[in-house]
């Protein structure tokens, strides 16, 4: 088990990456696709406009970006604080 | 060959495939038939994620909502993957970490209560089962059609196969059929796609269809949907009916119940480190989102084939009469026999109303004379389309590979949970290990007859069954959860209580509105005018779980700090350091 303080440490930049990624998938989703599609509605997109385009398939796109991402960070932060398995 | 036989024949092929592979892997110890000796690499794990959490919702109903309910159903789209970035965060490493095999031994634990483990069964089960219901509900409609049988024989059949292969093999054989089964349902779903979209558009990837011109009106499609949709007096397909109240509620609930489903969790707990448990979430989009990119352009390009096919002269021309539903060919000599093998089932009806002998499909409810069940759309979706037989014997088998697959994943979830968390650690710790096997084989039985039982009168289609069971999950299961890992000041009283405040006002909004115990005609409210604003049965999960966070917030601070070796047992769940095999206790 690594010292306490580089836990506590490493738990705390976990959780602002987490904060950061979900302001992002909460944008995405919930945002574009359903709050600011009217805001969005000048915006063309194949018969449409760009909040329905994120509703159906924008958001999913970006939510698989936002797992691998978080995968990628979380296993430097792991070496980083030395708690890797 | 006649299409009966053509589909007796792929269906057969790959349920012998399925069992093959479960007696093979057949288990043998409770480690491996709860959770595979951990062996299972990532991306083999991601593909049985996606086939266990593919359920008949998703193949089978999901795109035939979506046909139906235009944008609003987004919610289904963007609720059933952006769970899985809450996972990939908030719950698999940690609960990787943790190492044990079930959910409710993880909140008995983190809440050292052995009351907070039997609350977790009893919440587990309430979601699995009505989670299971809607399985049975797709598997009945598939069978009812391409066997030729009648739904309540299709369910029973269907019933006997997910025992089957699920007591045969436990988690082990269930991880290696579910690949079989995922590449399986995913073949079936976008060949027909693909066929589809090229008619319709010339672009071979539905995705991108969607959003192409269509052949016919040299215009994007949605625009040509929207316009077909309008002459019939149906709102435009992009546009929003709902409240944007109950569209945000109905899409968190979704979001939040995919994180706290327990058949989902269990997958994280068969990856070997918690490095994996984070890609392995992360692979499991990657497979699911195969299926999901592609569903909305299957439910605007099913709609648009509808439409044609029943007004085969154009919308100014004469629709569909009764006698070329009858011959099984339209003017146009398009072969219409669908109409009448689905009439069969009972789950597409027509009535001439008017006496003129056709068949209008428009939207007012007076004049409209046609009603076609959302969940026979993607079964459908081939004949209407025209496509060859063995699309439409695939798509069947896709769509059984899908509810059987999720029905043995919910069903290895309730057993371990009765067998391992109810008996071996409450009633009968001294359970040798055979019994505890047979005792999660008899609790598999019991909940196979009751879900079949429920199954005969589902209630709604499937998905709309499933969005319940997410419901349930995302007001009770998930936030102990996340509370556990993030919160070292909640406590044994606190989850308690929000666990069973959540459950229980979720549980009885939904009985209000859907029927007590899902017993039709027992309802007091109904979707289209629910009890509370604007908010349906289906999207209550998530003021229920806000309930559970304000509950057990509020009761935990109330009452005494968490122990010393809790606050330990928290904070070395958060590293991935020290990982092992899991323990049994």
């Amino acid at each position: 088990m690594a010292d306490k303080s580089s836990s506590n440490a490493y738990w705390q930049a976990n959780v602002k990456t987490i904060k950061l990624f979900l302001v992002i998938w909460f944008v995405c989703s919930f945002g574009f696709g359903i709050l600011l599609r009217p805001m969005l509605s000048g915006i063309a997109i194949g018969g449409t406009d760009l909040g329905f385009w994120f509703a159906q398939q924008g958001s999913i796109l970006v939510f698989l970006v936002l797992i691998f991402a978080y995968a990628a960070r979380m296993n430097k932060l792991d070496k980083e604080y030395g708690v890797e398995e | 060959m006649d299409q009966f036989t053509l589909n007796l024949l792929v269906v057969g092929a790959t349920f012998a495939l399925y069992i093959g592979i479960a007696i093979w892997a057949r288990a043998g110890s409770t480690a491996e038939f709860y959770a595979a000796g951990r062996g299972v690499h990532p991306v083999l794990n991601g593909m049985a994620t996606g086939a266990d959490w593919m359920s008949a919702a998703s193949f089978i109903s999901m795109a035939g909502i979506i046909a139906f309910g235009g944008y609003d159903t987004s919610a289904y789209l963007m609720g059933w993957t952006g769970g899985y970035v809450l996972l990939a965060m908030l719950l698999a490493p940690y609960l990787r970490k943790f190492g044990k095999f079930t959910v409710p031994e993880f909140i008995g634990d983190r809440f050292y209560s052995q009351t907070a483990r039997t609350v977790a069964v009893i919440c587990l089960i309430t979601a699995s089962l009505t989670y299971v219901i809607g399985q049975m509900t797709g598997v009945g409609v598939a069978f009812s059609r391409f066997l030729e049988v009648d739904k309540a024989t299709g369910l029973y059949i269907g019933a006997a196969m997910v025992f089957m292969y699920a007591v045969l093999g436990g988690m082990k054989g269930i991880t290696y059929t579910q690949v079989a089964q995922y590449v399986v349902l995913i073949i079936a779903y976008t060949i027909p796609a693909v066929f589809i979209s090229l008619n319709l558009t010339g672009n071979a990837l539905p995705p991108l269809g969607l959003f192409s011109e269509a052949k016919s009106t040299g215009m994007p499609i949605l625009e040509t949907l929207n316009g077909m949709m309008h002459e019939l007096g149906f709102g435009s397909y992009t546009d929003q009916k709902d409240t944007t109240l109950n569209m945000f509620l109905f899409t968190v609930s979704l979001m939040i119940g995919t994180a706290g489903l327990p058949h989902v969790i269990v997958r994280f707990f068969t990856v070997p480190t918690v490095k994996d448990a984070r890609s392995s979430a992360g692979w499991a989009l990657v497979f699911i989102a195969l299926l999901y990119l592609t569903a909305p352009a299957v439910g605007a390009m099913a709609r648009m084939n509808l439409i044609s096919t029943f007004y085969p002269n154009g919308l100014d021309g004469a629709a569909l009469s009764l006698a070329e539903i009858e011959t099984g060919t339209d003017a146009k000599g398009n072969n219409v026999t669908w109409v009448k093998n689905w009439e069969q089932t009972g789950l597409l009806k027509f009535d001439d109303k008017n006496g003129d002998g056709l068949i209008q499909y428009v939207a007012s409810k007076d004049a409209n004379e046609l009603d076609v069940n959302r969940d026979i759309m993607v079964l459908a979706n081939p004949e209407i389309a025209q496509l060859p037989g063995w699309v439409i014997a695939l798509v069947a088998a896709g769509g059984l590979a899908a509810a059987l697959s999720t029905a043995a994943g919910l069903l290895m979830a309730i057993s371990s949970a009765v067998s391992h968390d109810l008996i071996k650690s409450q009633i009968n710790p001294g359970i040798s290990e055979k019994g505890e096997l047979m005792a999660a084989r008899v609790s598999m039985g019991v909940a196979i007859a009751i879900a079949t039982y429920l199954g005969l009168n589902p209630p709604g289609f499937a998905a709309q069954t499933v969005a319940l069971a997410f419901g349930l999950a995302a007001a009770s299961i998930f936030p102990a959860l996340m509370m556990g890992i993030f919160s070292k000041r909640i406590n044994n009283k606190g989850a308690v209580a929000g666990m069973v405040a959540g459950l229980l006002v979720t549980v009885v909004y939904i009985f209000l509105h859907k029927g007590w115990f899902f017993i039709p005609d027992t309802n007091s409210f109904s979707d289209a005018d629910p009890l509370l604003l604007s908010i349906k049965s289906t999207s209550f999960g998530s003021v229920g779980a806000l309930i559970n966070f304000v509950v057990a917030y509020v009761v935990s601070n109330a009452t005494e700090d968490t122990p010393a070796e809790i606050q330990e047992l928290v904070e070395s769940i958060r590293v991935p350091k020290g990982a092992g095999a899991a323990v049994d206790h």
